[in-house]
């Protein structure tokens, strides 16, 4: 019995799962060489956690100024068809031929209309605590994550909606100038067809409710290091002011601690973060810029400082900076008279160290995406004991996985800092192109 | 309820009281602890050493004990209750150890024998809820910083029942004694233990840190389940006033003896004498005693 002979032209379209500068970098490269590229990202607007920064290290690049024009290129490329809001639900078939079904969440707002004008979210009445902001600043019920959104469009968050919970205010709608919201929308489900795909779902931080020696998350001037971004930058909650969560003063004394939940096989994470030693002592050195009189602790196992001028720059913060760096684990973080009590280590001087700060603030451990594993399911693809995407193989695969057509790129594989992130994005955008490249004449499968 | 009951060294002598206010109590709720008719001494300490078979000799016969009365053994010193529990886990886990210890002692334990904390007891079968219905004389009024020493939390994997950075444990009986624990950030920090005859000077303020952070949270006594936290607690006061000028005395209590109070049994022999700082003053001046 022979097989019959079928001609099946590959489709030489990608989707990207992430618009962070994972997938905007990938998405940028495939576009650029002529391709066209599927963004699909969960959040209204793109841009991933660089969004949510305030200078990056180690230059102290304000992270806005950078990014902006990378998000406004993938805003506007004609090859990228960005679906944002939306999330991947179903993936069938194979390398040059997937079938993707993608869900935009209903936001009850007619982005075809809507001009980003703003109006609607400075007059919705109700304010709720915002993820973006990590939980020290509030945002609207209808909203856009930050100023500079990509696209600058607003979601009603039904959740926190009063309309939706019991029929009252709309003012959102009354006034609207453009007759954009639409309390009737609903869910939308397409259907688009690709001949690749590249994971690029980033990373979240370890949550402090899982860390009881740093108060369980219930301090309330205990946060973490994203929270701390928030408050340093200029378009953050407090206008790129340090105040604490408490009571809005300056603090005076801030400790950071290192390695919150890495490192830590017994109770946490095993692994280390990779970013925080850095991330660390830029926070610590914005802060004294910002705070001259402030006084700023560094607790930390080891200075992992390993990329280009990284190791000045840990260095800048201790000689220039007077940042007060203690080798040492914090065992206890708790609430006393005002002050966040701090029971830590010098284990150089073999003493024992208390401080009564002002705010504490962590350094968790890196950990995948929330939905992370959804994604690997879907696309029937390993991930370890921690949930990071595992490739191919970790030597000379590292953006491929087992699945052929398939690549990763970024955070969601591991913890690693903007400039590794880029090169991976990079590294999976060109295994996507040479496959394209090799499909440019129709390919005889037999 | 009938469980089998380790009292160790310490129960048995100097803190009698805690053990007979256990045993009345337990009785009173239908939770009979029935003393093991043969003991000896646990040995006080679980080896540093991995290799240090020796000191699991003692532990492991307590365990041989147990097992000649069923599957269960209730044992109240935290002390003990440390060493005891961490023998029997290396016991059933690594089956060369359980060989070589049987072979020194001379005899079979096989590592079926589950070995718990009384308090995990109360909280587990009995239930606080239980506990709450039998009480006659509600604590009301009294607030009380719940001190758990380090025993029954660390190693966490090893020992605990209750959460090693914030347990519950002993101020959920509290509230269902009617009493008032404090919310206090000492509740598990170490009181110094057996540095107490290497180190006078460390166990004063270990200690002391302990007891200004409960009487600045209000609290008007401190309950434990640790002899030794409570010796050193108790103890230390009365020199404290010398280091710490104004300091002022707080008793500190077992857990059992306010469970008797409560649950309205005869307090005589629950070792109130043997207190540093007396704890009858205070309670009786809040009614709570006769």
């Amino acid at each position: 019995m022979t097989l019959d002979e079928i001609v099946v032209p590959p489709i030489q379209r990608v989707l990207i799962i992430g618009a962070g500068i994972a997938g905007m970098q990938a998405a940028l490269d495939i576009a650029n060489a002529g391709y066209e590229v599927v963004l699909v990202e969960r959040e209204p607007s793109i841009g991933g956690r660089m969004a949510q920064l305030s200078e990056t290290f180690p230059t102290l690049d304000c992270a806005q100024c950078i990014l902006t024009p990378r998000t406004v290129e993938v805003g506007h490329h004609e090859n990228i068809r960005l679906r944002t809001y939306s999330e991947v639900e179903a993936v069938e078939g194979d390398l040059g031929d997937f079938r993707v079904r993608i869900r935009r969440h209903a936001a009850y707002v007619n982005w075809d209309i809507c001009t980003g004008c703003g109006l609607c979210q400075e007059k919705c009445p109700k304010r709720v605590v915002s993820d973006f902001e990590r939980g020290v600043g509030k945002r609207k019920a209808i909203y856009t994550l930050s100023p500079q959104a990509v696209p600058n469009k607003p979601v009603i968050d039904r959740q926190s909606c009063i309309y939706f919970e019991r029929g009252k205010c709309r003012a959102c709608e009354k006034f609207c100038p453009v007759g954009a919201i639409d309390f009737e929308q609903e869910d939308a489900v397409v259907e688009e067809r690709v001949g690749a795909i590249v994971v690029a779902t980033g990373y979240d931080l370890y949550p402090l409710s899982l860390m009881g020696e740093y108060g369980y998350g219930e301090v309330p001037d205990v946060i973490d290091g994203l929270a701390f971004e928030r408050l340093l930058s200029a378009s953050g909650p407090t206008a790129g002011q340090v105040r604490r969560p408490s009571d809005g003063a300056e603090p005076k004394e801030v400790v950071f601690i290192q390695c919150a939940g890495s490192r830590d096989p017994e109770r946490h994470k095993p692994y280390c973060s990779k970013i925080c030693c850095m991330y660390t002592a830029k926070h610590a050195m914005l802060y004294k810029h910002k705070v001259h009189d402030g006084q700023a602790y560094v607790f930390y196992i080891d200075i992992r400082s390993a990329g280009k001028r990284y190791e000045e720059f840990v260095q800048r913060a201790m000689e220039e900076e007077h940042v007060l760096y203690v080798r040492g684990k914090v065992s206890r973080v708790f609430r006393e008279n005002g002050k966040v009590m701090v029971w830590g280590t010098d284990t150089l001087s073999g003493r024992n160290v208390e401080v009564a700060a002002d705010l504490v603030v962590l350094a968790p451990a890196m950990v995948p995406k929330a939905g992370a594993g959804a994604v690997a399911e879907l696309l029937g693809l390993p991930t370890d004991e921690h949930g990071w995407f595992t490739a191919a193989e970790a030597n000379f695969q590292p953006v491929e996985t087992g699945r052929p057509g398939v690549f990763l790129a970024g955070a969601a594989v591991g913890p690693m800092d903007i400039p590794e992130t880029v090169a991976q994005a990079s590294g999976a955008a060109a295994k996507v192109l040479s496959l394209f490249a090799r499909w440019s004449s129709e390919v005889t499968v037999t | 309820m009938k469980t089998s009951y380790f009292p160790g060294c310490t129960l048995n002598t100097t803190a009698k009281g805690f053990d007979n206010a256990l045993r009345a109590s337990f009785a009173a709720l239908g939770a009979e602890l029935v003393e093991l008719p043969e003991w000896n001494c646990c040995g006080a300490t679980f080896p540093l050493l991995v290799d240090n078979m020796l000191d699991l000799a003692a532990p492991t016969r307590v365990l041989l004990a147990a097992q000649e009365q069923g599957d269960r053994l209730a044992i109240a010193c935290t002390m003990c209750y440390n060493v005891i529990r961490r023998t029997n886990n290396r016991l059933r886990a690594d089956a060369d150890a359980l060989e070589k210890l049987n072979y020194f002692i001379e005899d079979e334990y096989r590592g079926g024998v589950e070995v718990l904390d009384v308090l995990q007891i109360l909280r587990d079968d009995v239930g606080f809820d239980a506990v709450k219905a039998a009480v006659k004389k509600p604590l009301t009024g009294l607030k009380v910083a719940a001190y758990y020493g380090c025993m029954v939390l660390r190693p966490p994997a090893e020992v605990a029942y209750d959460d090693p950075e914030n347990p519950r444990a002993l101020d959920d009986l509290l509230v269902a004694l009617g009493a008032e624990p404090v919310e206090w950030p000492h509740k598990a920090e170490c009181c110094g233990a057996y540095l107490a005859v290497k180190s006078q000077e460390a166990t004063a303020e270990m200690s002391y840190r302990i007891l200004s952070s409960a009487q600045r949270a209000g609290a008007q006594a401190i309950v434990t389940n640790c002899p030794l936290c409570q010796f050193n607690l108790d103890k230390q006061q009365l020199d404290m006033g010398h280091q710490h000028g104004g300091y002022n005395p707080i008793p500190v209590l077992y857990f059992s003896q306010l469970l008797g109070i409560a649950l309205g049994l005869d307090t005589t022999d629950f070792g109130w004498e043997r207190h540093y700082v007396d704890a009858r003053p205070m309670l009786r001046e809040r009614g709570h005693f006769a």
